[in-house]
């Protein structure tokens, strides 16, 4: 069991997200970078799709009942643990009574702590996500709060081997490679392809997408993250029907500041779809906070494509290199 | 039709031109097309999202390289393989008559219809006739989504289409009846909406409980029946 004993802005259980419900209008939610949450997760033993924890900029304290691995991935944040900093991506043994501490986050705004055996809730719709809009999944459907108790899954063999191994260090020497553990940045540059409307945007707006700046707004969620900028016109501006969206889409509402959506996004939508930041890049979106600035570089569909297959088979290698810490 | 990437993981399918133009026929063209899709089972294929003339077509892009997709044309040989599947004659037509028809009982009581006045103001009606009008229509499920479980209905009587309201309540309760613009429908589950109010029904719309979770899907016949309060309390035990 694992007791939270303090949370921030916000906390809440997930895991890679619900698929296959979106035709009645139940979105994906999930980790908001489901690849922080597959990594995090091998560092302990898990099957990559365990429920873990997000944290929202910090300020979030957990309390283990028993003993059991833990690591961290995600924005600038400290995390200690009996006073002992914890790097991210690294995996860390954490004794029965012992607290975690997630301090504020100099960078970035997102944190995704997974424990060995995962947090064990219910899966609803077959996933153990939160769908915080619509209150089922995860934790009785909601955010976390100070006093929940968390029932934690059987210990993985992977992770029963490491907590031996990791005895007497606590900490382990091996880690996730840093652009997967840390991805807040200064300076985020968020590739994207042409979007579904792109054309019904005129040359000057699309130049402005490409070579301007645009700042993350306090409307911040895990819904998506609405920008200021320069303003991106439509030709027309007539009504346009509803049709699917996704994360990663950057929608355009009538007043030309996009919203930039994140997995807890509507299944559909009507605001003209300007562009779609890439698949691999969602990690440093789900680290923008209000103020934040942000740059778009167009890339295209093949390159997006091949991008997520390396890292795809990065990460294979990685979870064949964890394997061999116990061989 | 036009095939469009919608991000990297999806394309969007723009099979219908239009909508208003023949509601009836682009809504089964655009079931009708789902369905065969699903049937085909191609593989890495995810799951649908139909919506009035679009449908959205998401995909794992791992699993449709191990199937035999080129590294460098994914989009070319997902594209290839809808154009086969929907160039084919559909062997079984859906026909309206087949689809579910769904009865939906509503208390158009004041205490839930917190627009139920403005709608008839601007309509000119009674508040009688509002009910009636609303009651004597079949509805169609054109769309589902914005929240789970929100089916939007298309045929609305005109005399009662009511723009949306110009500021959005930040908190609308569950299975409150509403119109907005030329659409009617209910809300599954407590959200901000801009539509008017007019009612509320007793009926969970959406339970994650419930298997299918949702009462209304894309294509569903809809009716709504007025009950009074005392109705109300008893159908929401």
């Amino acid at each position: 069991m694992a007791k939270v004993l303090r949370v921030g802005p916000q906390a809440s259980v997930q895991d890679l997200g619900r698929v296959g419900h979106r035709a009645i209008g139940v979105g994906t939610s999930g980790a908001l970078d489901p690849f922080a949450g597959r990594v995090a997760n091998l560092l302990v033993g898990n099957d990559e799709g365990a429920a873990l924890i997000e944290i929202a900029l910090g300020n979030f304290r957990l309390r283990l009942e028993d003993e059991r691995l833990i690591t961290w991935c995600g924005g600038g944040f400290e995390v200690e643990i009996t006073e002992r900093k914890v790097p991210a991506g690294h995996t860390c043994l954490v004794g029965a009574g012992e607290e975690i501490a997630i301090m504020n986050a100099k960078t970035g705004c997102r944190a995704w702590l997974a424990i060995s055996g995962g947090i064990d809730v219910p899966r609803v719709l077959e996933s153990r996500s939160t769908d915080l809009r619509a209150a089922f999944g995860g934790f009785n459907g909601r955010s976390l709060r100070g006093g929940d108790e968390l029932a934690l899954g059987e210990l993985p063999v992977a992770g029963r081997e490491w907590m031996v191994l990791l005895r007497e260090a606590r900490l382990s020497s091996w880690s996730a490679p840093r652009a997967w553990a840390s991805t807040s940045m200064h300076h985020s540059v968020l590739r994207f392809i042409r979007g579904t409307d792109w054309k019904d945007f005129c040359d000057q707006t699309h130049q402005a997408l490409a070579e301007e700046k645009f700042t993350a707004t306090q409307e911040a969620d895990r819904m998506g993250v609405r920008l200021d900028g320069p303003e991106l016109k439509r030709k027309e501006t007539s009504d346009l029907l509803s049709e699917a969206v996704t994360p990663g889409t950057l929608q355009v509402p009538p007043n030309g500041k996009p919203i930039l959506l994140l997995g807890d996004c509507q299944t559909i939508g009507g605001y003209p779809k300007i562009a779609h930041v890439i698949t691999v890049d969602l990690p440093i979106a789900a680290q923008l906070r209000p103020g934040d600035e942000v740059r778009f570089r167009e890339t295209s569909i093949a390159q997006a494509h091949s991008l997520l297959l390396k890292r795809e088979r990065d990460l294979e290698r990685f979870r064949i290199g964890l394997g061999l810490k116990v061989a | 039709m036009e095939i469009v990437p919608l991000g990297d993981s999806a394309l969007l399918l723009r099979l219908e031109s239009d909508f208003e133009k023949d509601p009836a026929r682009t809504l089964e063209s655009i079931l009708d097309a789902t369905q065969r899709l699903k049937s085909a089972q191609i593989p890495g294929v995810i799951e649908f999202v139909p919506a009035y003339t679009t449908i959205a077509v998401f995909f794992d892009l791992v699993r449709m390289i191990d199937a035999g997709a080129p590294i460098d044309d994914v989009v070319g040989w997902l594209t290839t393989k809808i154009e086969t599947v929907l160039r084919g004659v559909s062997k079984k037509k859906r026909s309206q008559a087949i689809s579910r028809l769904v009865e939906i009982p509503v208390c158009y009581d004041s205490e839930f219809g917190f627009d139920f006045e403005e709608v008839a103001r601007r309509a000119n009606i009674s508040s009688a006739e509002v009910i009636q009008l609303h009651t004597a229509a079949e509805y169609r499920v054109h769309c589902v989504g914005f929240t789970p479980g929100f089916g939007f209905l298309g045929g609305l009587d005109a005399k009662l289409a009511t723009p949306r309201r110009a500021t959005p309540r930040t908190e609308v309760p569950a299975g409150s009846v509403a119109i907005g613009g030329k659409q009617t429908g209910v809300y599954p589950i407590r959200s901000p909406g801009g539509w008017n109010v007019i009612g509320r029904t007793p009926l969970r719309m959406f339970d994650v409980e419930r298997e299918p979770p949702t009462l209304l899907h894309a294509g569903d016949r809809v009716r709504f029946r007025s009950i009074n309060r005392s109705e109300f309390d008893s159908l929401g035990k």
